[in-house]
């Protein structure tokens, strides 16, 4: 178990340096939501309006929160398939270190990017305007669910590149597989604004239960419906991260035992 | 007693219809190099990939430095490294973050994995480049690093799979007197190659591969001799006394000739390398033909190649005729 714990931190030290020795793709990551809420905040924003009122910014930004976190599922699939492609994972497989530092390592390093993300995410909100509204304590719950959907995401992402092995194909089709669901969710517009088929597969969304959920801890505007999901957002918030691990971590274990098939 | 770093008894792997290894049986004394030989496809590669934990089988048994493949990995993993075709290095670290990533990983504490990468930096050359990304480096340097990495912990038994595929020949020399010096210092290699060359310079023992079944084994020597051993080649001046030269030839060795008009050579195994020389030349003088060039011809492992398996080693599987004449050209 020490072995584990101390492997997963040697494997996490080594995905943080490679965040430092090749940061252009961190750039890319810092500097997609900030055009969102650049572009959402003050372009579109200025036509979009807030189920039961309040500003469309600071509506927006728990929701570019949230789409931050999907979007490390790039950042995610294409690290590990990078991995699998290059004959490193055989060193490491040979090497009688413990197997599960590779995913633990990779889970956690990602984590910590996310944080990095969040902060720089959280001051570029704090200058155009959003806040928190109640409070520290709840502020941190709500980060501490984004970290949540985060791991879910990351779990998603190592079996994704598990399943396709070429970190260019991977590369291709994170980002036409992740944008629907920004686009079918309470990310940029309240559901209740939407047609009603739409607008019930948005609630009902993963995603969107966070981003309600953490409006509600954050205390911002568009916290609306009746419906049950939306009701019921922080309950969801949980299930939908634990579920998503609960089923793509074990995919993942098995997929990546198979690779000694 | 000897003891045996490798034992592999009846191997078979199938990937769907495909056999990729049949019945591949090895035994790798302690402290020896043995060469695995055999064109791209014959199953080299499986049968590393299995003996070092990556890959399973089907049937047989496998064990190295004393513990069974599939029942103790982490005992055999603790006591091997593998060096591969393509360099198995983190492309973004730099070649001294790499060395250190996996001293880590071997349990050496941070000071002591800092102090073994220093070290190995140094003595593979690559202390100039220890801050560049591996990604930037030559091929030569990558594998370079590869093998440093293999050698963070001395390992009992090394497995070198196509070690020196795509490198330059200065390259290959470098990687080639790094693992004579390993060896010197008790490591068992099990190396594969495609080059017999290779085979040749490095390996005490080679197994023939080809199509998942080892084809013949025995020292470079022996499987030299499996083609006949070694011949005198005669080039005559005037072609037209090349049938005569052949029958003064065949008197004095007893074994017919091989004619090659075109460039005016014959060709005649010989036992006695030095006396049969010596008869040779002799006779011809006696008879009056007029020679023009005269030598020993050892055999090649490249021969025994072809004719044990029928095709060359970096061919595709053409059979290339049923005659060792094909390579005296």
């Amino acid at each position: 178990m020490s072995t584990a714990i101390t492997d997963g931190w040697t494997m996490t030290r080594r995905n943080m340096t490679h965040v430092v020795r090749a940061p252009e793709e961190l750039i890319l990551y810092f500097s997609l939501p900030i055009m969102f809420v650049l572009v959402f905040g003050y372009v579109f924003g200025s036509g979009m309006q807030v189920s039961g009122g309040g500003s469309y910014r600071e509506f927006l930004l728990p929701g570019v929160f949230v789409m931050t976190m999907l979007y490390g599922l790039g950042a995610t699939a294409t690290g590990v398939a990078q991995d699998l492609s290059r004959g490193v994972v055989d060193r490491f497989r040979s090497m009688p270190m413990a197997r599960s530092a590779l995913m633990t390592g990779r889970s956690t390093a990602d984590l910590l990017r996310a944080l990095l993300e969040m902060s720089t995410l959280l001051i570029c909100g704090l200058l155009v305007g959003w806040q928190w509204r109640q409070g520290v304590g709840r502020a941190l719950l709500a980060v501490g669910l984004l970290l949540l959907l985060r791991i879910a995401i990351t779990w998603v992402g190592i079996y994704l590149a598990l399943l396709v092995r070429n970190p260019e194909t991977v590369g291709v089709i994170v980002f036409p597989a992740a944008f629907p669901f920004t686009a079918i969710s309470n990310v940029f517009v309240s559901p209740e604004l939407m047609p009603s088929i739409i607008g019930t597969i948005s609630e009902w969304n993963p995603l969107s239960a966070t981003v309600a959920a953490i409006r509600e801890l954050f205390g911002n505007p568009g916290l609306g419906g009746d419906s049950w999901p939306a009701e019921h957002a922080m309950l969801l918030a949980v299930l939908w991260p634990v579920l998503l691990i609960a089923t793509f971590a074990p995919l993942a274990v098995r997929r990546y035992q198979r690779l000694s098939r | 007693m000897t003891t045996f770093e490798v034992v592999a008894e009846g191997l078979g792997k199938r990937y769907g219809p495909t056999r990729a290894l049949d019945t591949f049986d090895l035994t790798v004394p302690a402290g020896t190099v043995h060469g695995l030989l055999g064109p791209n496809g014959a199953g080299k590669t499986t049968a590393v990939r299995i003996l070092t934990t990556l890959l399973r089988f089907d049937t047989g048994r496998a064990s190295v430095a004393g513990y069974d493949v599939l029942r103790r990995p982490d005992e055999v993993r603790a006591r091997i490294a593998l060096t591969g075709q393509y360099a198995a290095v983190d492309e973004i670290l730099s070649g001294r973050q790499n060395l250190e990533l996996f001293g880590r990983l071997f349990r050496l504490s941070s000071r002591e994995a800092r102090r073994r990468a220093a070290e190995l930096l140094e003595r593979f050359g690559l202390d100039e480049a220890a801050g560049r990304s591996a990604g930037e480096y030559s091929g030569g340097m990558r594998r370079r690093l590869d093998l440093a990495a293999s050698l963070i912990r001395t390992p009992r038994v090394l497995f070198l799979d196509e070690p020196t595929t795509g490198l330059d020949p200065r390259s290959r020399n470098q990687v080639w007197d790094l693992v004579r010096g390993l060896v010197a210092d008790g490591t068992t290699v099990l190396l594969t190659t495609q080059y017999l060359e290779e085979a040749d310079q490095l390996a005490d023992r080679i197994s023939v591969i080809d199509a998942g079944r080892v084809v013949a084994e025995g020292s470079p020597d022996q499987l030299k001799a499996m083609t006949g051993g070694d011949r005198i080649e005669v080039v005559v001046r005037d072609a037209a006394e090349l049938a005569h030269a052949g029958r003064i030839v065949a008197a004095i060795c007893g074994a017919q000739p091989e004619l090659d008009p075109t460039v005016r050579r014959l060709s005649v195994p010989v036992l006695d390398r030095v006396a049969g020389l010596v008869d040779v030349v002799r006779g011809l003088d006696d008879a009056g033909v007029a020679v023009e060039d005269v030598g020993l011809r050892r055999a090649t492992l490249d021969e025994a190649f072809l004719h044990l398996t029928g095709h060359r080693p970096d061919d595709t599987r053409e059979p290339v005729g049923a005659g060792r004449k094909a390579d005296l050209a």
